[in-house]
């Protein structure tokens, strides 16, 4: 049955009617000598009326939307709104052009069979027939596209690409995918509407699969909004169109539209414009794997995944103000509006840099500091130290020591093993192993070839582990059984290396590949590939999840060699000091700094197993001068203290460097932790995932700021190289204001340091939140300009919004004052909690406190949440006599001291308090609602 | 300015009219009882008898009345319904007709937040509307009619504005301090949710401060109501505590579940309105209302910033200096 285009219904929410118009399309392919009907939202007559010149000179340019099955051009009625607002408030103008494809939305039904190739020579037609009438797509074309939408958007991408009209300035992409990997099976739910009987039965006779599609929204679509999306697919003659997409998905290399889809699909790699990635990880159908193989065709894109949203990313997240903001960075008016007298659009001007690295969000400059250094790699002194007999790495849970001998000829065949098998460099290598030799060899092993390592801890909790690993998409896992076992049962995605060798049964149940054992004797054989370059990425870190799902946080090769340079200038490390490490990230920084390095007896995802018997044994056994321990960890060592002998003792007297790595502890506890190495100076220094080593402050330091009349925890003053400025916060507790180092000021820390990371992996709105307004945001404007000047200024350094709070003092010393978003905005102005917190905490009758606020924002009442001595037994109001010494404690006025057994903190820290939580639950209790514990 | 004081015989009632009189103004009141207060004029009457109110108005030799602060009202909790009608919203249209026929050019009418109360817990809101079909219980449905009522007549020749503390209380209270104290010495005084509702008082020097502010304030502020508070909410069970110790008597402890009191309050009001129930239980209020139950376990603070700007005005008393008046109050003079 066919049926001519219509106009939607007028009173469909957030679509407004004068957007919609009727095009006549001369049909070409199947359609030739035919004229076609198709329904398109265009706003170029809303900007008309909103005052903006829809002319090449007034418009940035137009945005060609494409919809997938089963939605139509109602998908983009956001990106339609968000534009003409943004245009009539003088931003820049992107006219929006949605299509409804046609036998979808509201254009023609012909009742012909549409295959791929036809429907990228329709939408070409489309366009064709929009110029022919004088509404063509004017200045520089951004094409975006959802689901099957963005495979057409693209095919039509790369029909203009190469054009000397050059018009195809972008392209933008919603969970879609162009390719499909040989030998894997094809989605479930797609596998399932494409199998014969089920295909007519879930996509036309019923609405079964436009239903489905609707209910992945996360939240759940509004009923008029779900509605709206069913409007034009109200019988199954008007859903024949749904049916028959499905049909043309090319299951094969027999199908029909297979080699449309692979000529789409090696076209794309070759695309130099900037392209943006928006993704919704929990799509049933789309997945992380069709992201990270658009991530490989498109290495210079920018992406974002949006943790928690599904298929319809439209409808579950911003997605039109990242993509006009993302607009506005990349194809600046400067270079629109100078277009005409360059001889190459900038945009091509651009993209030779943007290709040569992932690192958008921070320019790939190298630091001022290192430019004239020369670059070590990380490997370096394990290379220097090859012939030694001397220990390495000592493993006191397993009692193994290796030596540099044996640990730089393992890390040489591992390596050259894994470049035998395949893995190349920029391949993502996830380590699920426990510090030792064998996960240093892995390490050193997977940096000297390129390939980039993901190491997300096991104290992520296994859902956050599982979320990383996915997130990160790796090719390879390595990993001991209990890892493997996770993936396997988990599917996480990448090719399974055991760590230990396996029986036949259980490798093959494991679904594992080979082992590193197999893998060196391989490797033992092979030649080791070139080094990879010191812009190359090198490592992916996550960040510890206390603030909502846990970043990726990738370093390059440079940044890891300043951070182990740094380290090794502050700490005055040489071959003969020792690390005793009882902290991730450090524990494996030992041969990267060409001294000894010891992982005590302890579970490392539980630093709290660690005892004082077990460090006083790592220290005798290596003759460590330096200790690092997590806060967790120094908790459980000074309350096993007791245990200690004479002898241990006497070895924790060699100690002459202790530091607490992770979070700032209190003098208390680092006095604590002193008395039992009583010639060691105790160090705290401040960091995070993103730049481990900030600050630094020492036991001595600590006490000489208790005497300064500032708030806040002192972490002491930037380690060499490093920058620590604050951007003020504004009335409304935001942090507005410029960078600077002037004193007493409260605000957002912002750091620049030779070893900051380079970028978060795949957050591209993340990335742009934390340069924004920094330095390093300025730069990228310059270098977006049209013969910006590709050799960077000493100046550019790279700059990062820490997220935390705090003011810097006359003496240059940092105070961190909590996190930005626990800033409590009452009546009276942003209010830090940690000030009041420390005043709280004073109290007799007081073991830990958190100030929170409660009431709306600007107008919070600060209240405090207290753990007590001895602790509540239940939740609720704190006794008077602790409310009056609570309240007498501080001079910050407090509407209520509620008193729990227990406050809520991270998972991975044990020690940072979730105030957000807290804020929650104090609000409904002070409501009067029933709350359990918070 | 020639200021009559309706209800000055009250507690905030003479505050308000002990403040005018500090402030310099001629100052009259009217109420049944003398008001007590030092340097005012009585006119003794109700707000209900249109001849003793324009009376009052007119006042004898000195001259009319320039402003009018009508606190007289009907507060109890639980009594007859037609008495709160007759007296809170006939006495306030005659207050109004009187004053705008002898010409007054302000007229401030005290209010309570309670008009827009319509149970739910309230967080950081301003004064919204006063809503009789919504407002809980006899007292704050007629006080709500009557807000209406006085802001309606706002115009040109008579300017009109409400003001409405919430919960005031201060040394001397007896309507709801001596009630506290009187109820914890017999252990009656439940704490609904662990007295973990944040609610927000005016200490009653801070109240009057504000009617007088407003009164000075009416030709720039009129035609609106404001809440007026101390602007530091605290728990409920805070507030009792406080007041009992400074009352010297044991604070209250047993915790009851909202809902529970609620529903409680509800059948006591019931069969307190029994006719002689009342009376055969020593003629005293039911030991709890519905009202005074969700007054008392429902978040109830406000947005003080467009009070204190429209009224240019600030509490000088705090709540901790208040209960240290409070303390003071009630030791006797020898233990001072």
């Amino acid at each position: 049955m066919t049926a001519a285009a219509a106009l939607p219904p007028r009173d469909l929410p957030g679509l407004d009617p004068s957007w919609s118009r009727i095009v006549d399309v001369p049909g070409v392919g199947i359609d030739a000598g035919q004229t076609r009907q198709w329904h398109c939202l265009d706003t170029a007559d809303a900007l008309a009326r909103a005052g903006v010149p829809v002319t090449s000179g007034g418009l940035a340019g137009t945005i060609l939307a494409v919809h997938g099955n089963p939605t139509w051009s109602y998908l983009w009625r956001s990106i339609a709104a968000e534009s003409v607002r943004a245009a009539a408030a003088g931003e820049p103008a992107w006219r929006v052009v949605a299509v409804d494809q046609l036998e979808m939305g509201y254009s023609e039904r012909t009742a012909v069979h549409r295959t791929l190739p036809q429907r990228v020579a329709d939408l070409e037609a489309f366009t064709e027939a929009l110029a022919a009438d004088g509404t063509g797509l004017e200045g520089p074309v951004v094409t975006l596209g959802h689901d099957w939408g963005g495979v057409i958007s693209l095919g039509w991408a790369l029909d203009h690409a190469g054009r000397p009209d050059a018009q195809l300035a972008a392209v933008a992409l919603l969970n879609t995918a162009v390719h499909h990997p040989a030998g894997v099976p094809i989605p479930s739910p797609l596998r399932l509407a494409g199998a014969r009987g089920v295909l007519a039965a879930s996509t036309v006779a019923t609405p079964a699969f436009l239903d489905t599609t609707l209910a992945l929204a996360s939240p759940p679509l509004a009923p008029r909004v779900r509605a709206a999306y069913r409007a034009p697919y109200a019988s199954a003659d008007r859903r024949r169109g749904i049916g028959a997409f499905v049909a043309d998905i090319p299951v094969d290399a027999e199908h029909e539209s297979f080699a449309e889809l692979t000529r789409i699909a090696d076209g794309v790699a070759a695309l130099e414009v900037p392209a943006l990635l928006l993704w919704g990880p929990n799509d049933p159908v789309f997945g992380d794997r069709y992201l990270d193989d658009l991530v490989d065709r498109l290495p210079h894109a920018d992406v974002h995944r949006f943790e928690g949203a599904s298929h319809l990313i439209a409808e579950d997240r911003p997605y039109a103000s990242a993509v006009l903001d993302w607009l506005g960075a990349r194809l600046s008016p400067v270079s629109q509006a100078s277009q005409d007298e360059q001889p190459a659009p900038p945009v091509e001007e651009r993209a030779p840099q943007a290709h040569a690295s992932r690192n958008q969000a921070a320019p790939d400059a190298p630091d001022a500091p290192d430019a004239s250094a020369p670059f070590r790699p990380l490997w370096h002194n394990l290379d220097a130290r090859a012939g030694d007999p001397a220990t390495a790495v000592i493993d006191m849970t397993r009692d193994r020591r290796v030596s540099w001998r044996q640990l730089e000829a393992q890390t040489r065949r591992i390596a050259a093993g894994l470049a035998a098998m395949g893995v190349a460099r920029g391949d993502r290598v996830s380590l699920l192993m426990q510090p030792g030799p064998t996960l240093t060899a892995v390490l050193y092993a997977c940096l000297r070839i390129g390939a980039v390592v993901v190491v997300a801890d096991a104290g992520l909790g296994i859902k956050g582990l599982t979320r990383a690993v996915r997130g990160t998409w790796p090719d390879v896992v390595i990993g001991e059984r209990l890892g493997l076992t996770a993936a396997r049962t988990l599917g996480w995605p990448g090719i399974r290396i055991s760590a230990e060798r396996l029986p036949r049964a259980a490798a093959l149940a494991l679904g594992v590949t080979t082992s590193l054992h197999d893998l060196a004797e391989t490797g033992a054989a092979a030649e080791l590939p070139a080094e990879p370059g010191p812009d190359d990425d090198a490592a992916i870190l996550f960040t510890s999840g206390s603030t909502g799902p846990a970043k990726g946080v990738v370093y390059t090769h440079r940044q890891l060699s300043a951070l182990r340079d740094v380290l090794g200038a502050h700490l005055e490390i040489t071959a003969d000091t020792g690390l005793v490490t009882g902290f991730a990230p450090f524990a494996l920084l030992g041969p990267a700094l060409g001294t000894r390095s010891v992982t005590p007896v302890m579970d490392v995802s539980a630093p709290r197993t660690l005892t004082a018997t077990a460090v006083a044994a790592a220290v005798d056994a290596s003759d460590a001068a330096i200790v690092f321990l997590s806060p967790a960890a120094i908790l459980n060592v000074v309350d096993t203290a007791d245990a200690l002998g004479p002898a241990e003792r006497a070895a924790l007297a060699r100690v002459r460097t202790f530091l607490s790595t992770g979070a700032p502890i209190s003098e208390a506890m680092l006095t604590a932790v002193g008395e039992l190495m009583p010639n060691a100076t105790p160090h705290t220094p401040y960091g995070m995932t993103e730049c481990l080593l900030v600050t630094d402050v020492t036991l001595s330091g600590i006490r000489d700021a208790a005497a300064a009349p500032d708030t806040g925890v002192c972490v002491g003053t930037p380690i060499e190289g490093n920058t620590v400025l604050v951007s003020a916060l504004d009335a409304d507790g935001v942090a507005t204001g410029e960078p600077s180092a002037a004193p007493g000021v409260l605000g957002e820390i912002v750091i620049s340091a030779p070893h900051l990371k380079a970028h978060y992996d795949r957050l591209h709105l993340t990335d742009v939140a934390a340069t924004r307004d920094t330095p390093s945001a300025l730069v990228e404007e310059r270098a977006a300009q049209p013969h910006a000047s590709r050799d960077h200024s000493p100046t550019a350094q790279r700059w990062h919004r820490t997220g935390d709070l705090g003011h810097l003092d006359v003496e240059g010393r940092l105070w961190i004052e909590g996190r930005t978003q626990h800033v409590i905005v009452t009546a009276e102005g942003p209010l830090a909690p940690v000030g009041p917190e420390q005043d709280v905490e004073r109290a007799d009758a007081v073991r830990r406190a958190a100030v929170v606020g409660v009431g709306p924002h600007g107008l919070k009442q600060a209240v405090a949440v207290v753990e007590t001595v001895p602790a509540a037994t239940a939740s609720g109001l704190a006794s008077p006599e602790v409310t009056a010494a609570v309240r007498a404690a501080t001079a910050q006025p407090l509407a209520a001291v509620l008193a729990v057994p227990q406050l809520p903190t991270d998972v991975r820290h044990n020690s940072k308090i979730d105030r957000s939580r807290l804020a929650v639950w104090a609000e409904r209790a002070l409501a009067g609602s029933r709350v359990g514990r918070p | 300015m020639i200021v009559l004081v309706t209800g000055a015989s009250g507690f905030l009632g003479r505050a308000v009219a002990a403040e005018l009189v500090a402030a310099g103004h001629e100052v009259r009141t009217l109420q049944r009882r003398p008001s007590r207060v030092a340097g005012v004029t009585d006119v003794l009457g109700s707000i209900t008898d249109p001849a003793r109110v324009a009376l009052a108005i007119a006042g004898d030799s000195s001259g009319s009345a320039e402003a009018v602060v009508h606190l007289a009202a009907k507060v109890s909790l639980a009594r007859d319904p037609d008495d709160f009608r007759r007296v809170n919203v006939e006495g306030t249209r005659t207050m109004l007709d009187a004053a705008e026929q002898a010409g007054v050019s302000r007229f401030v009418q005290v209010s309570s937040p309670s008009v827009a109360h319509t149970g739910s817990s309230l967080a950081g809101v301003g004064a919204e509307p006063a809503s009789p079909e919504h407002a809980r219980g006899d007292y704050a449905r007629t006080k709500a009619e009557a807000e209406l009522l006085a802001l309606a007549r706002d115009s040109a020749a008579m300017r009109v504005l409400a003001v409405r503390p919430h919960i005031v209380w201060g040394p001397g209270d007896t309507q709801l301090i001596e009630r506290i104290v009187e109820r914890a010495r017999r252990g009656r005084v439940p704490l609904l949710s662990g007295g973990r509702a944040l609610i927000d008082t005016t200490y009653v020097d801070n109240a009057a401060s504000a009617i007088v502010a407003a009164l000075h304030r009416a030709d720039a502020a009129h035609g609106k109501a404001y809440v007026v508070t101390n602007g530091e909410p605290r728990p409920v069970a805070d507030l009792l505590a406080g007041i009992c110790l400074a009352a010297g008597v044991r604070p209250p402890h047993l915790s009851v579940p909202a809902a529970l009191g609620r529903a409680a309050g509800s059948l006591v009001e019931r069969i307190w309105a029994l006719p002689g129930v009342a009376a055969r239980a020593g003629g005293d209020e039911p030991p709890m209302t519905r009202f005074l139950a969700e007054q008392l376990s429902t978040a109830h603070w406000f947005d003080q910033r467009e009070t204190r700007a429209a009224l240019d005005w600030a509490p000088t008393v705090s709540i901790d200096e208040g209960l240290r008046r409070l303390a003071a109050h009630y030791t006797p003079p020898s233990a001072r």
